[in-house]
């Protein structure tokens, strides 16, 4: 005879033991885990996802439970034995069509309910803290409004602040195909439909640097389309949108100065903007801006980590990246747009020399 | 034609019948069902297993973080390519193998309605199949299976495989509205006597329900594809919003058609396992009215839920609360079922052969996709869940654990009536161990990933994202799948050529395709059965327990009255019309535009004029 009493108490040790593992025994860094919602909608989110993963356990456990236990029970002892032939009965199945129901009427209640939660950003939103998000093929372009001029928008790209503790209301857009905006911790994520936009909101809880990924599949390198969202307290918000709407320091090292030229006559300018400050609603240039790119974590849309850890940007890191990306872009974004149609790429007349590629790196450092 | 004011004249071709009864011509001429169901299992089967090769491709080279083993060109073709292979090449055209198989025989009926039809189904499906899967040569295509707009756009798109893709299907769509149209009526029509509607075997009414929603469903899919093909060839604007037009517009075409096939592929196995349970557990099927209702409920509900797809897309939260709601209602028809085959069991005899074991690896593998399906339908949460590795994860569960399971316990159920052979029972239960481990190892880190926030469809990660473990663990486990198909062809291989010779009703079968020889002769049943109740052979053997099982061909003269369709060539000849045709539209600039079409289109013309004159029978 088992004893059931013993039992009582391991199976739940056992429960938790197993679910601690996965979530988090194994896991190293989970910058993208949807379990470590760091702001309210991922956190209504994710609450909606605990009740149903917990319905789902029961009845996981109950169905197979009792399919286990036919199997073994009613095993054929006898070869020449016929059970008895029941064609149903209708109580049983009038009980088993009813309560999935009602479950899963109980579960609808949260879900509709934090469905309209994240869908409209909350009164006290400031328009301030507006953001607009376009999508690239493979890159995310950001714009805040200006806070000096009101017809104007400050732009930067791949790496965009929030202000921790307040609403940021998010406006959409796509300049080419369908890209996913996602940042897991802070909010699910909400489609860039091109001519169509969309809007969503997300708050951080936390200060932090907040990993985002296209999750739509839009074309050749959709898996080394990724941004970051750095949320700072409201004051260091202020002092980056300001630092943003400037452009860098003119540097007076020659190399630098050699590489602002080359940047100029290697045709790099024809598709990156130096400029942060541009007029509301004007289309934004072919690839991304460039004005503070030494500032940045990261290089390629988040591909290639300027620094050692994530955080602030050590400039030897930066510049092999650079180095490399300006080298071969397409062995670190198949298909990208500049390897394809940048005519130091396409022309071999016009390949950049080592000194060209030394000078471009030299200047584009000095972007801080 | 007398009532014509001008006569036509009628050009006489009269090209000798085909009479190849054994060796290779007889396989293309055929136009017994059965031999067609045989080849579609067998063509499906290898297309299932390069689907297989693209799948371990992809696990290759996710095994671990930024691997090089494919290019993220070829990955996005690997994708894309696996996904429309395993849908409509591979579980499509299985579970057409058992529709053509087993329908006739398991309503009393010597072939389908329009056997020329049938053959023509198959030919047209072959020639779909090997289009597509050659457009790997030169690139295949790569905007995923649900074709995405604007990603299929000339501009975004411009080589040949988004053509390849779009023609492709065109052509099995063709090949699909023909077979379902013929099992509609084949269905209505040529039931035996008594066979009522509510004594009609499981297998039969899923096949019939999976056919109405085929001929509903295929029709929008072809609009969605033509509109994409005007949009290529001829700078229409559909899906272009430079122009005005709308790429949502696509994803609902897409999902419209999208979720009914779902149930186009899950219905059929359903209906499988419906049959398996009962036999191996010598009761009759529980609640057969209310699993009938479930399937029709299934299928009507399978239009309502589309935009569930969509969750992400923008609809505003009253479009998802609509589809939310829907959706999570159609769970309940589907719990329903699953109740009933566990009652079906319950109280019963339970013998564990290799198909039961499939049948009941269904059970609890689809319980799992079945969860995760209502885990979805949470929209809230869905926006967490969508396009990461949840989704696929979640798939594999319903059709690989679902649909594939139900297909491997039909493929072993119904082996030797048509092999006529035994396979081994210990090598099948080496099979299902082998997939149940594998299947549970390869897609249940998925789950894992995927809630970590790996997106679906990505050819590389990061390191230190915390995905590396349960990816390695993933692809480790497609070598357990592997060996386990590797073991079931050695298995049905090897037996379907030397295994013990079948007797009629190896498993004490309770439907009408037992009470013949394995395999059925041609005209399949001797005396047309007369059906007076629901499993009816079950309960003729109960209620004589010493009749014999009638053997066929062995009662003698009364073969010989009976009338078999002839085989014909025409079927093949307008199926390589439209190959060829559709070979022409991608290729359209080769040497003269459109010659190739052209060709192809007075090909098919030949047939379809040639086989509208064959008489069914030539006059003896």
């Amino acid at each position: 005879m088992l004893n059931f009493n013993k039992f009582k108490q391991v199976i739940p040790l056992l429960f938790v033991l197993t679910i601690s593992m996965v979530l988090a025994g194994c896991y190293p860094e989970h910058n993208q885990s949807t379990f470590d919602a760091s702001g309210p909608v991922a956190e209504r989110q994710l609450n909606v996802f605990w009740w149903i993963l917990a319905g789902a356990a029961i009845v996981f456990v109950l169905v197979e439970a009792v399919l286990a236990y036919s199997i073994i029970k009613y095993r054929r002892k006898d070869e020449s034995e016929t059970p008895k032939q029941t064609h149903g009965n209708a109580k049983l199945e009038f009980v088993w069509t009813s309560l999935p129901a009602l479950m899963l009427i109980i579960i609808a209640i949260p879900t509709i309910n934090t469905l309209f939660y994240a869908a409209d950003p909350p009164k006290h939103a400031l328009e301030q803290h507006t953001l607009k998000a376009i999508g690239h093929q493979w890159w995310f372009e950001f714009r805040y409004p200006s806070p000096n001029e009101s017809d104007k928008e400050i732009v930067t790209a791949n790496e965009v602040y929030i202000p921790v503790g307040y609403p940021v209301s998010i406006e959409l857009d796509s300049v080419d195909v369908i890209h996913s905006f996602w940042v897991p911790k802070l909010a699910g994520k909400v489609d860039m439909v091109p001519a169509e936009g969309n809007t969503m909101w997300f708050e951080a809880d936390e200060p932090g640097v907040y990993y985002g990924q296209c999750a739509e599949y839009c074309g050749d390198s959709h898996a080394n389309m990724r941004f970051r969202v750095v949320a700072v307290p409201e004051n260091e918000f202020n002092d980056w949108l300001i630092y943003q709407s400037t452009p860098a320091t003119e540097s007076a090292d020659p190399l630098a100065l050699e590489g602002k030229e080359v940047f100029k006559t290697a045709g790099c300018s024809g598709c990156h903007a130096l400029k942060t400050v541009v007029n509301k609603g004007s289309k934004g240039r072919i690839g991304p801006n460039l004005a503070h790119v030494a500032s940045r974590r990261h290089l390629a849309a988040g591909v290639l980590t300027n620094s050692e850890d994530g955080g602030l940007v050590n400039d030897s890191y930066l510049q092999e990246n650079l180095r490399n990306w300006i080298q071969d872009p397409n062995s670190i974004k198949p298909g990208n747009i500049m390897a394809a149609q940048g005519v130091v790429y396409t022309n071999p007349d016009r390949k950049l020399t080592e000194g060209e590629i030394s000078a471009l790196v030299g200047y584009l450092t000095t972007l801080k | 034609m007398s009532s014509l004011p001008i006569p036509i004249p009628i050009p006489n071709i009269r090209i000798p019948r085909p009479v190849h009864p054994t060796g290779i011509w007889s396989w293309f001429t055929t136009i017994d069902h059965k031999r067609i169901g045989i080849l579609y299992g067998i063509t499906a089967f290898f297309l299932f297993l390069s689907g297989g090769v693209e799948a371990t491709l992809m696990r290759l080279q996710l095994a671990g973080p930024e691997l090089g083993i494919v290019s993220a060109a070829i990955y996005n073709q690997l994708f894309t390519m696996h996904g429309t292979t395993m849908i409509f090449l591979a579980i499509m055209p299985l579970s057409a193998a058992f529709f053509n198989y087993l329908i006739p025989l398991q309503i009393g009926a010597r072939d389908v309605a329009f056997p020329r039809l049938n053959a023509f189904s198959y030919w047209t499906f072959l020639g779909g199949a090997l289009m597509l899967k050659l457009s790997w040569i030169g690139g295949a295509t790569d905007a995923g299976w649900f074709g995405y707009a604007p990603l299929t756009s000339i501009d975004q798109n411009p080589g040949k495989g988004i053509d390849f893709w779009i023609i492709s299907l065109q052509i099995l769509g063709i090949a699909s509205l023909a077979s379902a149209f013929n099992f509609i009526v084949t269905i209505i029509n040529l039931r035996a006597p008594g066979m009522t509607w509510m004594r009609l075997p499981l297998f039969t009414w899923m096949t019939f329900i999976t056919a109405i929603l085929l001929v509903l469903a295929f029709p929008v899919i072809t609009v969605a594809l033509i509109e994409l093909t005007f949009d290529r060839y001829f700078g229409f604007n559909f899906f272009n919003v430079a122009n005005g037009g709308s790429v949502v517009l696509w994803q609902h075409l897409f999902w419209v058609f999208g979720h009914p096939e779902v149930y186009i592929l899950i219905l059929p196995a359903m209906g499988i396992v419906s049959e398996v349970l009962p036999v191996f557990s010598k009761k009759p099927l529980f609640g057969y009215a209310t699993v009938v209702l479930a399937g029709v409920i299934i299928a009507f509900m399978g239009w309502m839920v589309w935009s569930h797809h969509m969750f992400t897309v923008g609809l505003g939260p009253v479009a998802n609360t609509v589809f939310t709601i829907t959706t999570m209602l159609i769970a309940v028809p589907t719990g329903i079922k699953m109740f009933n085959w566990i009652g079906t069991i319950w109280g019963g005899s339970i013998k564990l052969n290799t198909p039961m074991l499939f049948s009941l690896g269904f059970i609890a593998m689809f319980l799992i996709g079945g969860l995760s399906g209502v885990m979805h339908a949470v929209s809230a949460h869905d926006a967490q869940q969508q396009d990461t590795y949840f989704v696929p994860a979640h798939i594999h569960y319903v059709l690989f654990g679902g649909a594939i399971m139900a297909i491997l316990s039909g493929i072993y159920y119904w082996f030797p009536k048509y092999s006529g052979k035994m396979y081994s029972e210990k090598e099948g239960k080496i099979h299902f161990w082998l997939m149940m481990i594998g299947q549970n190892v390869t897609f249940f880190p998925m789950h894992f990933v995927g809630l970590d926030g790996m997106p679906r469809r990505i050819y590389t990660y990061a390191e230190g994202m915390g995905w590396d473990l349960w990816n390695a663990v993933a692809t480790a486990g497609v070598f357990i799948l592997i060996a386990g198909f590797l073991v079931m062809i050695n298995n049905l291989g090897r037996h379907w050529r030397n295994g013990p010779t079948a007797p009629s009703d190896p498993w004490d079968g309770r439907t009408l395709e037992w009470s013949i020889s394995s395999p059925p002769p041609e005209h399949n049943f001797d005396e047309i059965p007369v059906v007076t109740a629901l499993d009816d052979w079950w309960v003729t053997k109960q209620d004589s327990p010493n009749r014999a099982v009638p053997v066929s061909g062995g009662s003698g003269d009364e073969t010989h009255d009976i009338h078999m369709p002839q085989a014909s060539y025409w079927p093949f000849v307008v199926a390589l019309g439209l190959f060829v045709g559709a070979y022409g539209v991608v290729f359209n600039d080769l040497i003269f535009p459109y010659l190739i079409a052209g060709i192809g289109l007075i090909i098919t013309f030949i047939g379809v004029y040639s086989w509208s004159l064959e008489p069914v029978n030539d006059p003896e």
